[in-house]
């Protein structure tokens, strides 16, 4: 049909990316609106970055009106722990840390050797974390194109006492009207960046100037190549035998258990170069990435199922 | 950089392709990423296909892969150096017609598709139906599979034909076409050489181009307040924001607004984004507002101009769609209802009909909705809700009910206005605190503050002429460009001002006096009113020309000329049938007689587009 209207001055418009912005900020304050005791992971790793970036605009010029929660591997990259405690510090945020190593200490979670991989292990804290803290709501940054159990997701994503996600049986999620409703026990997954893709993190985290714990731009580092993957060669990861480490530029697209965690080949060492090689990249950051991810074409269904994030 | 976000509701039959244009799409903009690739090569040779089959790229769940079907919406993305594409992708079994209402809800445009092998089937209207109730604002018909018809053209013609004979029936504002074959790739990102007897644009070009900005509301200023912002610091001790999200309208600092249901008045002091203040605020940013006076103001509360406020009722019709596997719609029991940032108690006092689909047929027998079944309703909540129609406001207009027993949503529903029938007690907080008195404004300010001025189109002619049709695209078409318009629809208006009138010569008389009177009050208060009426006696019409006159009110009478043989094979109502077995009298054209106008100021053109453009040519 032709157009008949007038047309309207482009002031009046948002760009995608304030537009994904203005649909999560919207979200993250129903969330506070709604619920009693919400708490947002954060795992230092971009997504989380992103969404907190995203909560401390939405409640602007008061602080974040709830705590962060970290899930703690105990496999972590020291750059990650260090910027997490200065983005906890210079925001005044509330920290708590559900911690893997503590409940392998007290026994809680077995494990087969020290080095295997903790993600699955992650379950069992994260729902202990939420259940001491009480919380009823929390925020994680999972996003609809990273994998394609994570693309039947809601928004609002009931979880029951046991912390199981139901995918056959989820809530109709229409229009901005969201269904929190849940009994003493149960909790909402809110996923506030649902809609961004990889590329739209990179392009705003670059265009907001957001700082971002180094190992996302290229630097140099000890590698060895196991099955695809650059790893890095650390208390996590001894050198396999036989195998020698090579000095390469790399930097990291996904922060996960350090033993399970790939970096990629790269020389972007700034927001500008790494937005240029997201765009031209054609393997997804968790299949570059992340060796858990590989198992079975459903890892991240039943894992999401157990209660994961 | 860029400019904007679509989001595309897809639906189509089993077995049409709809997978496979999407797989194409995602291939093509080169937003398949290779380990995906790979991964769906394995398990599709694991099944012993020869191609890699890219519906596994959107069957994400264990079971779907398993049974090879869809039972969910999935999300997809892709872009453009132009766009960020949205695509949610619903199943097209019958069963699955909520997740098609669920797609639809937040969506741009809606990708139809059908095989050119089959033709429009039952689930191609049942889509396009939907969309049309669910007010997607633009409609995309891809006949896919041409090669597997030799691309040939009068295949798509006839296609093309039948589906918009249909769509006529429907409120479709905006509807497009293309031949594709998705997977050769014709006409989907690419133009087609297989067929270049179509001058349209692929598929992809038409995403990329389709105009949405005007598809918002930028009329009606609606701000329902999610949350107050009250920091306490040393620093911002008096702040006190309002922090929400934009659904309608344009708000600028230093706007006199008031906030419902407290009918309070303020100025906009200052409106904050995370980026600072800024001068204006429209759709759909995310923003706080100040105001100058202290008010009283919480979550739920709605903030708009003085002068357009919306509904404020605690009675109003509505469509709604049934979601829930388990219940059955009742009248008897209490639901929890979600509006805007407001959560109420309601009941659903009776269900006026249930809707047919395929048929479009209303069951007014009809004692409850199941899952999947669609109807209208009366409901009546504990406090009022401040709402617009949903055709006016998406967001304003919208709601969910909640099953208070099993915290699930159960149904999605649409406004359609204000109901209340004699006698129930409409319990309006505008009617408590208003006293009526002279006007001190004369039509010059009046219509010089809104910046507007009033008119009457009348639009006469038989039924299934096409007035409704048209009157809603001249209505839409107003609307978004800035000025008061509203639709005076006569079979809507006989669901209540004129419900106690029925079809002798009298009681049509007595509408088309009703009829006029509002479309007069209405122009004077400075709003164009879109006559949609039969109206079938020259002499009354006269009558309302007059009035308008006496008034000094532009009134044009538009004669929609459609014959009767067209009407009555469009017949979108049914009447003409009904009327030819006998089952009604006095129809229009069949039982009654109907005086077409002698001079009016505009006969309309049989095509749509034509019409409306003529339509908007009166007004200058």
């Amino acid at each position: 049909m032709e157009e008949v209207t007038k047309a309207r001055p482009a002031a009046v418009e948002l760009t995608d990316l304030d537009t994904l912005e203005a649909e999560s900020i919207h979200i993250i304050r129903e969330v506070v609106a709604e619920f009693e005791n919400p708490v947002m992971l954060f795992s230092g790793g971009k997504d989380s970055v992103l969404m907190l970036h995203l909560a401390r605009k939405a409640f602007a010029p008061a602080p974040v009106p709830f705590p962060i929660m970290h899930v703690d591997t105990g496999h972590n990259f020291p750059e990650v722990i260090e910027f997490r405690d200065r983005v906890v510090s210079e925001h005044g945020l509330r920290l708590e840390v559900a911690s893997v190593q503590e409940r392998i200490d007290s026994g809680r979670i077995k494990v087969g050797h020290e080095l295997e991989s903790r993600n699955r292990h992650q379950t069992v804290a994260l729902l202990e974390g939420i259940q001491e803290g009480g919380y009823d709501a929390v925020f994680g940054g999972g996003r609809r194109d990273e994998e394609k159990a994570r693309a039947k997701e809601r928004v609002f994503s009931f979880r029951d006492k046991f912390g199981q996600w139901d995918p056959k049986n989820q809530r109709p999620e229409l229009w901005n009207l969201y269904n929190g409703r849940h009994r003493k026990g149960e909790h909402i997954r809110v996923f506030p960046i649902s809609d961004w893709t990889e590329l739209d993190v990179w392009r705003y985290l670059a265009q907001e100037q957001v700082d971002l714990p180094p190992i996302y731009f290229a630097h140099e580092r000890e590698v060895v190549e196991v099955e695809g993957l650059l790893m890095a060669v650390n208390e996590f990861f001894p050198l396999p035998e036989g195998r020698s480490p090579e000095r390469r530029m790399v930097r990291y697209r996904t922060v996960g258990d350090a033993t399970a965690t790939g970096a990629v080949a790269s020389q972007a060492t700034d927001y500008g170069l790494v937005i240029e090689e997201t765009a031209a990249t054609r393997i997804t950051e968790r299949g570059a990435t992340r060796g858990d991810d590989r198992f079975s074409e459903a890892a991240m269904e039943d894992r999401k199922k157990e209660g994961y994030f | 950089m860029r400019s904007e976000l679509l989001r595309i509701a897809t639906a189509g039959s089993v077995d049409d392709g709809k997978s496979t244009l999407i797989g194409r799409l995602l291939h093509d903009t080169k937003s398949i990423f290779e380990d995906q690739l790979e991964s769906i090569e394995i398990t599709s040779q694991k099944r012993g296909a020869e191609q890699a089959d890219l519906a596994l790229l959107t069957d994400g769940l264990r079971a779907e892969r398993e049974q090879g079907i869809t039972i969910d919406v999935a999300h997809r993305y892709f872009a453009t150096p132009k766009r960020k594409f949205v695509i949610a992708d619903t199943p097209g079994h019958i069963q699955y017609t909520r997740n098609m209402v669920t797609g639809a809800s937040t969506a741009n445009l809606a990708l139809l598709l059908v095989d050119a092998r089959k033709g429009v089937l039952e689930q191609t209207r049942r889509h396009a139906l939907l969309s049309s109730l669910l007010r997607v604002p633009h409609l995309v018909l891809c006949v896919n599979k041409m090669d597997l018809v030799d691309y040939d053209e009068a295949i798509y013609d006839e296609i093309r034909e039948e589906f918009k004979s249909f769509a006529a029936k429907l409120e479709i504002t905006d509807l497009g076409f293309v031949p594709i074959s998705a997977l050769e790739g014709d006409n989907v990102v690419n133009r087609s050489l297989n067929m270049p007897w179509f001058d349209g644009q692929p598929l992809l070009g038409h995403l990329e181009d389709v105009h949405i900005a005007s598809d918002r509301n930028l009329v009606d200023n609606r701000f329902p307040v999610q949350y107050v912002i009250r920091p306490q610091t040393e620093e911002h001790r008096d702040y006190r924001g309002f922090a929400g999200s934009v659904v309608g309208g344009i708000f600028k600092q230093g706007d006199e607004v008031m906030v419902l249901p407290s009918r309070r008045t303020s100025k906009i002091a200052q409106i904050d984004t995370p980026d600072g203040a800024v001068a204006q605020a429209f759709p759909p940013m995310a923003v706080t507002m100040l105001l100058e006076d202290e008010l009283d103001v919480s979550r739920g509360d709605m903030i708009c101009r003085p002068t357009n406020q919306p509904s404020a009722n605690r009675r109003f019709e509505g469509m709604i769609c049934w979601f829930d596997e388990t219940t059955t719609l009742r009248t008897d029991a209490p639901y929890q209802l979600k509006h805007t940032s407001r959560w109420v108690a309601a009941e659903v006092e009776d269900l006026r009909y249930k809707l047919d689909v395929d048929t479009l047929h209303r069951d007014l027998d009809a004692e409850t909705l199941a899952v999947n079944d669609i109807g209208r309703v009366a409901i009546h909540t504990t406090s009022p809700l401040f709402f617009d129609e949903y055709r006016l406001n998406r967001n304003t207009g919208s709601f969910i009910l909640v099953d208070p027993a099993t915290d699930l949503t159960v149904a999605a529903g649409m406004i359609i206005g204000a109901g209340g029938e004699a006698g129930t007690g409409t319990h309006s907080i505008v009617a408590e605190n208003i006293t009526f008195h002279p006007s001190k404004l004369s039509r010059e300010e009046r219509w010089g503050t809104l910046d507007t001025g009033g008119a009457t189109i009348w639009m006469t002619g038989l039924s299934g002429s096409g007035k409704s049709t048209i009157a809603t695209a001249v209505e839409h078409s107003l609307v978004s460009s800035g000025r008061f318009a509203y639709m005076l629809d006569g079979d809507n208006l006989r669901h209540g001002l004129n419900a106690d009138l029925g079809f002798s010569e009298e009681d049509r008389a007595e509408n088309v006096r009703r009829v006029g009177e509002v479309a007069r009050i209405l122009a004077e208060a400075g709003t164009v009113s879109i006559v949609s009426l039969v109206s079938p006696y020259a002499a009354e019409r006269d009558k309302v020309r007059a009035a308008h006159e006496e008034a000094g009110i532009p009134f044009f009478e538009v004669f929609v000329d459609t014959p009767l043989e067209e009407c009555e094979r469009r017949d979108p109502k049914g009447l003409y049938a009904k009327a030819r077995a006998g089952e009604i009298t006095n129809l229009t054209g069949v039982g009654a007689p109907y005086e077409a106008p002698a001079s009016p100021q505009l006969v309309t053109d049989p095509d749509l587009e034509t019409a409306v453009r003529q339509v908007l040519g009166l007004l200058g």
